[in-house]
């Protein structure tokens, strides 16, 4: 738009306030790229002897006991993949049917009713729900069979009910994105609601969907809290199978979160442990990335559905 | 079967499922009221902790999470709003703006224990204010910028076009036209936004374990420099750490931290629907 760039007459100070404010306006749009730059910078002088001095064979071994200097991470990148996996597994579904729930079938009344409920499920902080997972959450799951209620899977149920948030509302715009005109010319030539759901709708909204997958994806992965009541914390591999989720693991978070109280400053496992926010911050950089590219330009408008 | 009959079944699994994914919250909210609605007394809220934390109050950590909320709100929303406005009225389609957004995104998506690990780096450690309600603060902080920045850009956003034309138009430069027409018909947005962030930072564990949180501490905090005792927190520790722990202290603790956020939250929601409802263009 064009600007009128002539100042009031009798005020010139605030030509100079105007200066000044707009300066400052455009450092703290700039200040958000250097804050970025900063987390990078500090993650890598702090982590960057990860790589440098454990070899990679070591660095991938399958030992995590850092009190005799084994710093093998595939234990924690297993049990991050773990919970990762059975959260997307159980978020995914539930989220994607639920946003067609809302936005197709739900009555007005009620879609007033739920919709603030997904903000009241956002709103929840993940260690009332860890603790919640920790004293109610495990005991049942225990009754249920398995060895320990402290199991990877305990953590995906608890990270799936983080995660749907972010899902529902990102699927429900890529839903409402689809032009109701291709509703109206499906059911005009005979299908039923379900087939146009099924065969119109959701292939339109396909590519936001996907959107809504991967920030889910990215909010699950970088949990810590709840993952470190409720995962049992033990880094060993568990043996392959789908017994594997019911068994207790040990996330990348939960370990950050876990040791950084107890190591010295400056010493190979403090390094270790930046080293390991280094390797979640390039994940969550990438997916977010591969996220806002399938958007287009319009990558931070959209992430909001990921915020509430 | 038919089509009709796969119609009903397919109605049926999706309300079924919603059910699934809305139940829960309601149980998971009435749980936690009901298991610590009876610890809640004046006492509890106001009295400090005694006897290794198993009996007394928890007041000095509601005392923290106040104040690291409000350091929170010190340091995010003037430099959240600025950048807000640079995105909605400055921001060309160039390059830098295309930066400033993906950096925004990728804000959003860093996980809050990799927030914890660059509080510890840059403000315990590098800048030298050690375990502190500044590091913690400004840890939070930024963490909650992105939520903050894109509620703001889109309420400012929402403001129509016309009311920037006639206020240009009238002789008022770009500044006073946001100053004094765009921004007090984006408030509540800007409000709704920032209300959600510190919803988010007041329930944050992560981004305060290595930065500002404290064990135990029997005093209130007298300085920015002091570290704090908060909610969050010693939830985490009253509920794993502290062996003997009676589960009363541990539910009406959750309780708290989750009524304090709720009611951030529902404030935000309410905020906005009202501003829906009665905006006028």
């Amino acid at each position: 738009m064009t600007t009128v760039q002539t100042p009031p007459p009798g005020a010139p100070s605030r030509r100079l306030g105007e200066v000044i404010i707009e300066a400052l306006i455009v450092l703290a749009g700039a200040s958000t790229v250097i804050i970025v730059a900063l987390i990078f910078i500090f993650l890598l002088r702090e982590g960057i002897n990860t790589f440098l001095d454990i070899p990679l064979r070591q660095l991938f071994g399958q030992r995590w006991y850092p009190i005799e200097g084994y710093f093998g991470l595939l234990p924690l990148l297993v049990g991050t993949a773990l919970v990762t996996v059975g959260a997307v597994l159980i978020a995914v579904p539930l989220g994607i049917i639920a946003a067609i729930y809302l936005g197709e079938i739900a009555p007005t009344w009620l879609r007033e009713i739920l919709k603030p409920l997904i903000e009241v499920l956002a709103g929840i902080p993940s260690i009332v729900l860890g603790f919640l997972g920790w004293v109610a959450l495990a005991p049942i799951i225990q009754n249920l069979g398995a060895p320990t209620g402290l199991t990877a899977f305990t953590g995906s149920l608890l990270l799936a009910y983080m995660a749907l948030p972010t899902i529902i509302s990102i699927s429900e715009d890529a839903l409402y994105a689809v032009p109701k005109e291709y509703r109206d010319g499906s059911l005009a030539i005979g299908a039923t609601q379900w087939q146009t759901i099924w065969r119109v709708v959701l292939p339109a909204a396909r590519s936001g969907l996907v959107i809504a997958v991967m920030l889910g994806i990215g909010r699950v992965i970088g949990e810590t809290m709840a993952v470190l009541l409720v995962t049992g914390n033990a880094a060993n591999i568990p043996a392959f199978g789908p017994g594997m989720f019911f068994s207790p693991v040990r996330t990348m978070t939960a370990t950050i979160a876990a040791e950084m109280g107890e190591v010295a400053q400056g010493s190979l496992h403090y390094n270790v442990l930046f080293g390991i926010g280094l390797i979640l911050f390039l994940i969550t950089f990438t997916v977010n990335w591969l996220a806002a590219r399938l958007v287009g330009g319009n990558g931070a408008r959209r992430s909001r559905g990921g915020l509430l | 079967m038919s089509r009709q009959q796969t119609q009903r079944l397919a109605v049926i699994l999706i309300t079924a499922v919603a059910v699934l994914v809305f139940v829960p919250v309601i149980l998971v909210i009435s749980y936690v009221i009901l298991s610590g609605i009876g610890t809640i007394n004046w006492e509890f809220l106001t009295a400090m902790p005694r006897n290794g934390m198993t009996e007394g109050g928890i007041m000095p950590a509601i005392v923290g999470t106040l104040v690291l909320t409000m350091g929170t709100a010190i340091v995010s929303m003037p430099v959240s709003i600025l950048a807000a406005i640079y995105l909605a009225e400055y921001a060309k389609d160039n390059k830098l703006t295309r930066t400033i957004r993906m950096a925004i995104v990728n804000l959003a998506g860093i996980p809050s224990i990799v927030y914890g690990l660059f509080g510890l780096g840059a403000f315990v450690l590098a800048a030298g204010f050690g375990t502190s309600i500044l590091a913690g603060a400004l840890t939070l902080g930024i963490m909650t910028m992105p939520v903050v920045i894109s509620t703001a850009e889109e309420a400012i956003t929402a403001v129509p076009q016309q009311f920037r034309t006639v206020s240009q138009s009238l002789g008022a430069t770009k500044w006073q036209t946001i100053r004094h027409q765009v921004l007090p018909h984006a408030l509540p947005g800007i409000l709704t936004g920032m209300i959600l962030g510190l919803s988010r930072a007041a329930g944050e564990t992560a981004p305060i374990l290595f930065t500002v949180a404290a064990f135990y501490v029997p005093t209130l905090p007298n300085s920015i420099f002091d570290q704090t005792m908060a909610l969050p927190y010693h939830l985490y520790v009253i509920s794993t750490q502290v062996p003997g722990m009676p589960l009363s202290i541990q539910y009406g603790t959750a309780l708290v931290l989750l009524l304090i956020t709720l009611t951030l939250t529902l404030l935000a929601t309410g905020v906005r629907t009202s501003v829906r409802r009665r905006r006028d263009w």
